[in-house]
């Protein structure tokens, strides 16, 4: 079977200042980077595919919001939708729920961190970037639990440094990096498919 | 953390000693919101062990109809999607009312938002008085709270927002009164709706209608449970009967696919082939 699932996974989470971050750390991604991306990304509760979009610019890896029952594939990039959260199901394909807001915020990122570690273990690699509330850390304590590795944006660089800082105090953080150094974490972290 | 955390299999335990014991099933959910629900309610109620929280289940059946009620996703509100009721009221209502009986079930409607929604949408387009909307759920004490039309208050200035953008042509409020801190909906709202129990996992059909919405709901089944109750609303549309998903739901891929046809947009709105 050429077409397998994914075997790792990266998560990136972030809010305030995170979008920034995303865009920065996109354009290293390894064209032929070998686990699916999962980007949970706090914004604004309309229904649009411009984010996708936008994202799309900066990487050659194929992206697209999240379909529910969707294969987690490598080297695909899949978004959260507006207002749903994303979990994973021990298959590797996503579910959403449109249950209640979690850290005032869905999709939340301690929802899929959570969820993605509970499957992937420690095939899972988290980042957390900035953002001005708690979402994600414990989200990133369970990745670092599972076995997975935690990075966290330096907040030094963060737009809004509370949620890496947060969880540079709460959590064992693996690395504290500038966005612009992460691709090469993930790269390494992923490994390149050699088909 | 280190919390106490159950397992996918302690999980699939529960859900089949409550399939055995009180007939709900919930065998056929998607597993990871399920897992996320349980593991919750399991924290909250502060249960000691699983063996515990298993034992209590399997021996109180008012915990078990709590366990049941706090597993499902009950969230909601008013308008949810306004373009999707923009495109109700300019597409579908005008097609609905051509027919002398307007039969509408909506089905896993929770505490009823959507169901005054689409009340108001037929109140509007004048069909509120032959139509007969049938709301249903598996949750009893949600239905009952439909049934009052309240809802709070701090609620209704989003809804006012969404009502609006869905085309509404008045003003909101005049639809409910405010007393204290819930808003009662008029009376003629609610008097063509009638609040009655269904399990989509186990019940069938009981009528046939011109439109189905279901919204949100398909996402928490698996594959095989969503193409059963797509065959159940197919089986109960009559013939050009109209079927409503929600924003991230869809019928391609499914065993019913070939028998819709959806609307020219972005909405998820099938319409049954004639036959």
């Amino acid at each position: 079977m050429s077409m397998s699932t994914a075997s790792g996974v990266v998560l990136i989470g972030g809010s305030a200042g995170g979008l920034q971050a995303i865009l920065t750390l996109l354009p290293g991604l390894s064209p032929r980077l070998n686990a699916a991306v999962v980007i949970v990304l706090h914004r604004q509760n309309r229904a649009d595919s411009v984010l996708a979009e936008l994202l799309g610019i900066k990487t050659t890896l194929p992206v697209h919001e999240a379909e529910e029952k969707e294969a987690l594939m490598p080297g695909t990039i899949y978004l959260a939708p507006p207002d749903y959260h994303l979990l994973v199901e021990t298959d590797h394909t996503l579910s959403l729920d449109y249950s209640e807001k979690v850290n005032f915020s869905r999709p939340s990122i301690d929802v899929t961190f959570t969820s993605a570690a509970s499957v992937f273990g420690a095939k899972t690699m988290a980042i957390l970037l900035s953002g001005a509330n708690d979402d994600g850390v414990e989200g990133l304590a369970d990745v670092h639990e599972a076995g997975g590795i935690t990075l966290v944006q330096d907040p030094l660089t963060a737009v809004v440094d509370f949620m890496p800082r947060h969880a540079i105090a709460a959590v064992p953080v693996d690395h504290v990096l500038a966005a612009a150094d992460m691709a090469r974490f993930i790269n390494d972290f992923a490994g390149v498919t050699t088909g | 953390m280190n919390r106490n955390h159950i397992s996918e299999q302690e999980v699939s335990m529960l859900l089949n000693d409550v399939l055995e014991r009180y007939g709900y099933d919930f065998t056929e959910y998607a597993h990871a919101s399920i897992n996320r629900r349980v593991n919750h309610l399991f924290q909250v109620d502060r249960f000691p062990s699983f063996a515990e929280f298993r034992y209590r289940i399997i021996s109180d059946a008012d915990y078990a109809l709590r366990f049941v009620e706090e597993i499902t996703v009950n969230v909601t509100e008013m308008f949810r999607d306004p373009q999707f009721y923009l495109t109700l009221r300019r597409q579908v209502l005008p097609l609905l009312a051509t027919y002398p009986l307007i039969r509408i079930w909506h089905a896993g409607c929770s505490t009823g938002e959507e169901v005054y929604s689409f009340a108001i949408l037929l109140k509007e387009a004048n069909l509120l008085h032959k139509s007969v909307i049938y709301a249903t759920d598996i949750n009893t004490s949600v239905l009952e709270k439909g049934r009052t039309g309240i809802f709070p208050l701090s609620q209704m200035q989003q809804y006012s927002r969404n009502y609006m953008e869905a085309g509404g042509l008045h003003d909101f409020s005049s639809y409910y009164t405010a007393n204290y801190e819930y808003a009662k909906f008029r009376q003629d709202l609610g008097e063509k709706i009638i609040f009655s129990p269904h399990n989509l996992v186990t019940d069938g059909s009981f009528n046939e209608f011109q439109l189905i919405i279901c919204r949100n709901v398909l996402i928490y089944f698996n594959k095989t449970l969503q193409d059963k109750v797509l065959r159940l609303f197919c089986d109960s549309l009559e013939p050009l009967g109209f079927l409503a998903l929600g924003s991230k739901e869809s019928l391609n891929f499914t065993s019913v696919s070939g028998q819709f046809r959806q609307l020219d947009n972005k909405e998820k709105i099938w319409r049954k082939h004639h036959l």
